[in-house]
């Protein structure tokens, strides 16, 4: 049977426009988005939203490689460090012995071609254990890029790191500006999305998921299984490195503590509260550690206990969402409507009118 | 990927001279047991050949040592006439070898359309594509063509996981047949299918282009004997007997084997 006389049905609906098809919610957050700057002030648009859309892509390389691939790798924010640290190398930064300041159009893509390297070595070496040794030798990498940014000075400048890494004054906009920074973060969080969402139905992301799903079937289906995990950890370096170097510009500098292990964990966690089954989930996920890093210190201290304590509150929330829903809160929206969707009398699923 | 393009004037000249399959000395041990001992077998290509033999024969050993899932201990395997006894297994899939398995290894995450275009996509170029195909695409036709083939249209875009096990069996032959198959393993078909989709087994698999040759394990004797022309008995991880259907079947050896105590 051909295409051509498929259900009618099934081609109206491809016949349709694209713009027609994306749900309203969709519609309202994109609005939403865009139009943010109109009333949040500079601590929000810079400091919560930036933030949270970096995390969210490094998060996201994450979640590229655990949902689709079923990988767990904890050197995500290694890859998204080494990023950062490349920028800071190669281009201009107040440590003017290293730096070498070259143009921003050769620094930023050589930064990333170093990132991918770096993230194919992680995966050639990973790849080759499943489940918790992938986070056993994912974590020792992480470790050891840590402890080697600390102690090498002749390139990462140890324990200080860089300051002064400042995004190029393109277009003659200041980048670091709390709006045009706000719009860089959300171009590049939205670009990673929509090619997550795409990639996840082109040839590569559906061979990843059927890696995930049965890899003895793959090979016995002509792929080369190896070949395929080893270049997820190649393409998840775009994400993680464009977020590792705009995590650089929003602070200005770069330590081995950006990349340390503590920031590894943290990109986990954002991956599992968001839920690893969508792309949307490293987001969400990113929203809410973002905004619990940030005022959780507040509430602790309105409710008369002491501030140092924010990483315990943290540490609650993540153990209440995955003792709940293993899928974050994507997991958890699904199982509400889920329920919501049953009849309270017979426990049958109803039709919705 | 561009590796198997100039070969394939080769491949097709072998074809003609060439046995489909050639087992020589093929032995598997797990540990000191040895599931498969000095199996010599030789398929024509084309040929439809049944492999009987009772639970533990190494039936299924077989299989995987043909397709390299696990790897033979001694001995060598050819694929028209091309020695394949160190290859990986999608090297072998891509030369044309198939098989099924006997206890489903589906993707359950993804549709019933997306297993079958993956094993199309398996076959051919394009593998690492980060470009989404499009709808006229000449594998999406194929897939759908599979996906007919096997009457599984209605449930195209379930997943795997609501599938019933009969459907599911179906799902696993259209894989078997993506791209273009020159010899296909069947591993137990028609275990667990009704009377009619036994039939409509038969059916598919007495309907497979003449070139196509196939080995069937199947324990089910009315399926075996229907769809093949030679039989191999096995037992106890050798070969035990080689023959026509009728003449397997009036063997007093394999009818003491088969209706009488064994030792599995």
């Amino acid at each position: 049977m051909a295409v051509s006389d498929l259900d009618p049905a099934v081609r109206g609906s491809a016949d349709r426009s694209w713009l027609e098809r994306i749900p309203a919610q969709y519609w309202i957050i994109c609005v939403l988005l865009l139009v943010l700057p109109a009333f949040a002030n500079d601590f929000v648009l810079f400091q919560l939203m930036g933030w949270t859309f970096i995390l969210g892509m490094i998060s996201l390389s994450l979640m590229f490689l655990a949902g689709y691939g079923g990988m767990v790798s904890l050197a995500q924010m290694s890859i998204a460090g080494m990023a950062g640290y490349m920028i800071s190398v190669f281009g201009d930064t107040a440590i003017t012995e290293i730096s070498q300041g070259w143009p921003w159009w050769v620094v930023i893509p050589l930064a990333l071609l170093i990132a991918m390297l770096f993230a194919t070595v992680i995966g050639w070496l990973a790849v080759r254990t499943e489940g918790i040794y992938t986070i056993m030798i994912t974590l020792a990498i992480a470790a050891a890029f840590f402890y080697f940014t600390r102690q090498n000075y002749e390139i990462f400048n140890g324990f200080t790191g860089f300051n002064g890494v400042l995004p190029p004054r393109l277009f003659g906009v200041d980048w670091r500006g709390p709006e045009a920074f706000y719009y860089l973060t959300l171009f590049w969080a939205a670009f990673f999305y929509f090619a997550t969402i795409y990639i996840s139905r082109a040839p590569f992301g559906l061979a990843l998921q059927g890696v995930r799903d049965n890899p003895r079937r793959m090979a016995a289906l002509g792929y080369n299984v190896t070949a395929h995990r080893v270049a997820a950890y190649t393409l998840s370096a775009l994400p993680a490195g464009i977020g590792g170097i705009l995590l650089t510009w929003q602070s200005a500098q770069i330590s081995p503590g950006t990349a340390g292990i503590q920031a590894a964990i943290d990109i986990l966690v954002i991956a599992v509260i968001g839920g690893l089954r969508h792309p949307i989930g490293a987001f969400i996920g990113a929203f809410i550690y973002v905004l619990l890093k940030t005022f959780a210190i507040d509430v602790l201290v309105a409710l008369g206990l002491s501030g140092e304590r924010f990483q315990l509150l943290i540490g609650l929330g993540f153990l209440i969402i995955v003792f709940f829903s293993p899928d974050g809160l994507l997991g958890l929206w699904e199982k509400l409507r889920a329920s919501g969707r049953k009849d309270p009398l017979t426990g049958q699923e109803r039709d919705e009118t | 990927m561009s590796l198997a393009e100039p070969q394939i004037a080769d491949r097709l000249a072998a074809t003609a001279t060439d046995n489909a399959l050639e087992l020589r000395g093929l032995s598997k041990k797990f540990g000191a047991l040895a599931a498969l001992s000095d199996i010599e077998l030789t398929v024509k290509p084309g040929e439809r050949r049944a492999v009987l033999g009772s639970n533990g024969a190494g039936k299924t050993t077989l299989f995987n040592c043909i397709t390299g899932d696990f790897p033979a201990t001694t001995g060598s395997i050819r694929f028209f006439g091309e020695d394949i006894t160190a290859f990986p297994p999608q090297e072998r899939i891509r030369r044309g070898l198939r098989r099924t398995y006997q206890i489903s290894l589906l993707f359950s995450g993804l549709t019933v359309f997306d297993n079958v275009y993956l094993a199309c996509r398996g076959v051919s170029r394009g593998r690492f594509s980060l470009i989404r195909p499009r709808r006229d695409d000449a594998l999406m036709q194929a897939t759908q063509e599979l996906v007919s083939l096997v009457h599984l249209d209605d449930a195209a875009q379930k997943p795997v996981a609501d599938l019933s096990y009969g459907q599911q069996r179906q799902l696993e032959i259209a894989m078997a047949l993506a791209g273009a198959p020159r010899f296909i393993l069947f591993d137990e078909p028609a275990a667990g299918l009704s009377p009619a989709e036994r039939r409509e087994l038969i059916e598919i698999l007495t309907s497979l282009p003449s070139h196509v040759g196939y080995i069937i394990i199947e324990h089910d004797m009315d399926v075996a004997l229907r769809v093949s022309e030679h039989v191999t008995m096995m037992h106890n991880g050798r070969i035990f007997k080689e023959g026509k259907p009728a003449e397997i079947e009036e063997d007093p050896e394999v009818q003491a084997l088969y209706l009488g105590g064994d030792d599995g």
